[in-house]
């Protein structure tokens, strides 16, 4: 009797049933380890094509030009108004003496930005004494240019089917030969605004722009959220509506961005009139939108700080009021501060609500302050992903590496206040 | 935009203005701060006795009585004065234009304000319009000028009546706590308020849109050209609002999305939860959190860029034709945008589960994945739900992916490897660009945000119901 009870589970059958329930535990387990490392994947790709795509973005191809301000070009009383095209043209044609039809010096234009007159216009302009005289000066060159240089063109494509010309290829290999084409790096793109022209768009505006409007973000959000959590945490009765509240925080921190756009719009450009495109009505719209957040965070760390402190300083005497301002508040700080920094991260990766109140244009101008038009950083990326310029693509992928870069950094602020000054009780 | 007419009225610039007043009101409120408080301490030491209140309550008492009345008669000086202004400039208008229509005179109101502001005008500068322009600066300048001295006025009496009242026995510290309480009380129903007008700014636009086009048209109707001719001899379409290829679009786009988020999300969950040594799950999930905290914007230019490309020419190889503004490279997408989403609330759900339960399960010999998918996860299963429904909701709502990679005309159509377009990518491209407010065109983009909120609003109260529920439950 007791023998085939034993056997059920001692068998040849058991043991394939068992190995068959070991097999299925270890397949289960690896599957759930596969789909983190999908996750992880997904992660590497994502990064990974954005950097292999935007590093170069970050560098500008500049040539060599020797540039002669011949008097008939340029008149030193108003050197502003000078032929500074054929001025350039002249320094190529001293490298390609070839090219003195108009088409190749058409082409010959070609190879040079619209930056790169604007450098040689601006050298004489600085120094009127330079007329007549004959410098050397480093100038960014032509988007496509800037392309060939990096590698993005496809030299055994067919002529027609390329940016760049067989002619123009075989000048740039030439100045390439003489040490005239250098890659630097392109410290203009941190400091200058939008431009129809990749190699002259720069992301300054719109970090201007992301900065003016996160600090009236922060300024409306913060105390406001602070305030509102500490009457729901310290000192609401617990009635009804404050029930309401709650409900109604929570499910706001759930709405779609987009929806705080058209409010946005209909409220602070419709209703009050303010200007579109600024960063004043951007930051307004975004500090509702993260004021749930503000609020939910706050409030958990006000849930940290423990009773016995509360207890101990009604016990000596001091007023609800003195309780939290002078105890409660100061030990929360830090996590209050992390969460205010988190709640800055998602504002400052926010986009689509900028698009319903005309943060979306282009603006080549810095802001100055924040009642004058701008855009934010992701709205440039927006932008700058819609634009057909095989230059742009670079450019956006650089910018994206910026606005990453932003984050990162906030993010390390938050975790670093977190586990430097929270106490743990 | 502060060249050509120039600012040819002496004119208060409004920024200018509040600004001023801001640094007086808060320099008169400081004052009042400090000599409040110097003067409680100087009564306590001369009559040494105890005060009642604190010095700095005293301080508080003084700064709060001249510079509370000093914002509230400001604010509404404003209000009143901008409400008499607009009245007084209709009463002083030429008789055909105060006849003219609503938008006509609203129109001729706002450019006399931009001009008198310095601004461009967008209708022709008129003799008529440079009238009303100086008019409105000078009524505008008024109007400051009055707030601005009633509010200094005010706040100086406050002022001098609050430090008389000053004494040992003063009771500064109820007062101050009260207001202090009701500033908290405002900051908290600020987001009730947010609530409303959300509600309120979709709804009205909304009513105005139903008001041109039938709910019925829109909710049911299966044409969407929403491209009204912008002149009355234009030729082309008179614009259909028929809305259901974009719920569709945005159910399948959802669909995928979640196709992708759901399994993964919920897995890697699993193995976080219930396999994952403690100091793997610490290097793991913050990987989850940067996937997290990546900028929808950057998904959508990662979409765009090169899953579309990809899947079009994965699609190329085996003979299918795949639009480069697919359904699936958009929700795809999406769907590596919520796995942390999912995997995080599926994560609480699961630790959510008493280990007595998974202590009975083994004590009786299961091995752990008989465990998991026969006793936790039924356990958590309301919580996976509802964190399931968030992430729905929060697909829904996703805009910058679909903007940038799905399509933008509408499409009724069941297959996913075809271009679609969703709730969101309408709302985008409706408003974006030059918009008339009162063309059913940019309407339609609120009543489209009406839809989206009562949706995602609905998913999410159900949803955070149930989390709620079980976060109870644990604690």
């Amino acid at each position: 009797m007791a023998d085939t009870t034993f056997a059920i589970h001692s068998g040849p059958a058991a043991q394939a049933r068992l190995r068959k329930r070991y097999a299925r535990e270890r397949r289960f387990k690896l599957m759930c380890l596969a789909a983190l490392g999908v996750a992880a994947i997904f992660l590497v790709v994502l990064i990974g094509s954005i950097v292999s795509r935007g590093w170069s973005g970050f560098l500008v191809t500049q040539m060599e030009l020797t540039v002669t301000y011949s008097p008939e070009m340029v008149d030193a009383s108003n050197p502003a108004d000078g032929n500074f095209r054929m001025i350039v043209v002249e320094a190529l044609q001293k490298e390609f003496p070839e090219a003195t039809d108009h088409s190749s010096m058409r082409a010959l234009l070609g190879l040079v930005s619209n930056g790169g007159f604007l450098a040689v216009r601006n050298a004489v302009v600085d120094d009127p004494s330079l007329v007549g005289q004959t410098v050397t000066m480093w100038v960014s060159a032509a988007s496509d240019i800037d392309m060939l240089n990096k590698g993005y063109v496809d030299r055994t494509a067919p002529e027609e089917l390329r940016r760049v010309d067989d002619q123009t290829m075989a000048w740039v290999d030439k100045l390439e030969a003489d040490g005239r084409i250098r890659t630097g790096f392109n410290w203009d793109f941190f400091t200058t605004g939008d431009s129809r022209e990749p190699e002259l768009a720069g992301i300054g505006g719109a970090i201007l722009g992301s900065f003016w409007m996160l600090l009236v973000t922060f300024l409306v959000s913060f105390p406001t959220g602070v305030a509102a959590a500490v009457y729901l945490e310290e000192f609401a009765p617990k009635r009804r509506w404050v029930d309401i509240i709650e409900v109604n925080i929570n499910n706001l921190a759930a709405v779609p961005s987009i929806v705080f756009g058209l409010l946005g719009l209909a409220v602070f450009l419709n209703l009050m009139h303010l200007p579109r495109s600024a960063p004043l009505v951007g930051g307004l719209t975004l500090a509702l939108m993260t004021l749930p957040t503000i609020i939910i965070t706050t409030r958990a760390a006000l849930k940290g700080v423990p009773p016995s402190i509360r207890e101990a300083a009604l016990g000596i005497g001091a007023s609800p009021v003195q309780v939290v301002s002078h105890h409660v508040l100061p030990l929360a700080l830090p996590r209050l501060l992390t969460g205010a920094i988190i709640g800055m991260a998602q504002a400052l990766g926010e986009t689509a609500p900028l698009l319903m109140i005309g943060m979306v244009a282009f603006i080549v101008d810095l802001p100055s302050g924040p009642l004058d038009a701008a855009t934010a950083l992701p709205v440039q990326i927006f932008l700058w992903a819609d634009s057909p310029e095989r230059g742009f693509v670079e450019k956006t992928s650089a910018a994206i590496m910026v606005l990453l870069g932003f984050l990162v950094v906030m993010n390390g602020i938050a975790v670093f206040l977190r586990q430097r000054f929270e106490v743990r009780w | 935009m502060k060249a050509g007419s120039g600012s040819f009225f002496w004119n208060v610039d409004i920024a200018v203005s509040l600004t001023f007043f801001t640094i007086l009101l808060l320099g008169l409120a400081c004052i009042g701060f400090f000599m409040g408080r110097r003067r409680a301490t100087v009564l306590a030491d001369t009559q040494s006795a105890a005060l009642h209140s604190r010095p700095v309550y005293h301080g508080w008492y003084v700064a709060l009585a001249c510079g509370l009345p000093a914002v509230v008669i400001w604010i509404t000086a404003l209000v009143v004065g901008d409400q008499l202004i607009e009245s007084t400039m209709i009463a002083s208008l030429p008789q055909d234009i105060r006849d003219a229509s609503g938008p006509v005179l609203n129109r001729f109101l706002a450019d006399a304000e931009t001009l008198a502001g310095g601004g461009q005008p967008t209708i022709e500068i008129t003799p008529e319009l440079e009238a009303a322009a100086r008019r409105f600066g000078n009524l505008r300048t008024l109007e400051h000028w009055i707030g601005f001295a009633g509010a200094l006025g005010l706040g100086l009496i406050g002022f001098g009546l609050a430090y008389r009242r000053l004494s040992v026995a003063l009771r500064a510290r109820q007062p101050v706590e009260r207001a202090l309480m009701v500033v908290l009380l405002l900051a908290a129903a600020l987001s009730i308020l947010t609530t409303v007008g959300i509600v309120f700014s979709v709804l009205f636009e909304s009513i105005r849109f139903f008001s041109q086009v039938p709910i019925f048209e829109f909710l049911f109707g299966l044409q969407w050209s929403p491209q009204i001719a912008l002149r009355s001899d234009q030729v082309g379409s008179s614009g259909a609002f028929g809305a259901v290829p974009l719920f569709v679009g945005t159910l399948m786009v959802t669909f995928i999305a979640m196709l992708v988020a759901a399994p993964i999300g919920l897995m890697s969950a699993v193995y976080l939860a219930e396999y994952a040594h403690p100091r793997f799950r610490a290097g793991a999930k913050p990987m989850l959190e940067i996937l997290a905290g990546v900028p929808t914007v950057v998904y959508g230019f990662f979409a765009a860029l090169v899953v579309a490309p990809a899947l079009r020419d994965a699609g190329a190889s085996i003979g299918l034709s795949v639009a480069s503004e697919s359904a699936v490279a958009a929700g795809s997408v999406m769907g590596i945008m919520i796995i942390p989403f999912v995997s995080s609330l599926a994560d609480d759900a699961l630790a959510a589960v008493p280990n007595s339960l998974r202590d009975a399960s083994l004590g009786l010999g299961a091995t752990q994945q008989e465990t998991i998918t026969r006793v936790v996860l039924p356990a958590a299963l309301p919580g996976i739900v509802a964190g399931l429904l968030l992430a729905v909701s929060r697909a829904i709502g996703e805009t910058m992916i679909v903007v940038m990679a799905a399509g933008l005309a509408a499409n009724l159509t069941a297959n996913p490897l075809e271009a679609v377009t969703t709730v969101t990518v309408q709302i985008v491209t409706l408003l974006v660009g030059d918009q008339e407010f009162d063309s059913a065109k940019t309407l339609a983009a609120f009543a489209l945000g009406l839809v989206l909120f009562i949706i995602t609003l609905g998913l999410n109260v159900v949803a955070l119901r149930v989390v709620q529920k079980y976060r109870e439950k644990v604690d």
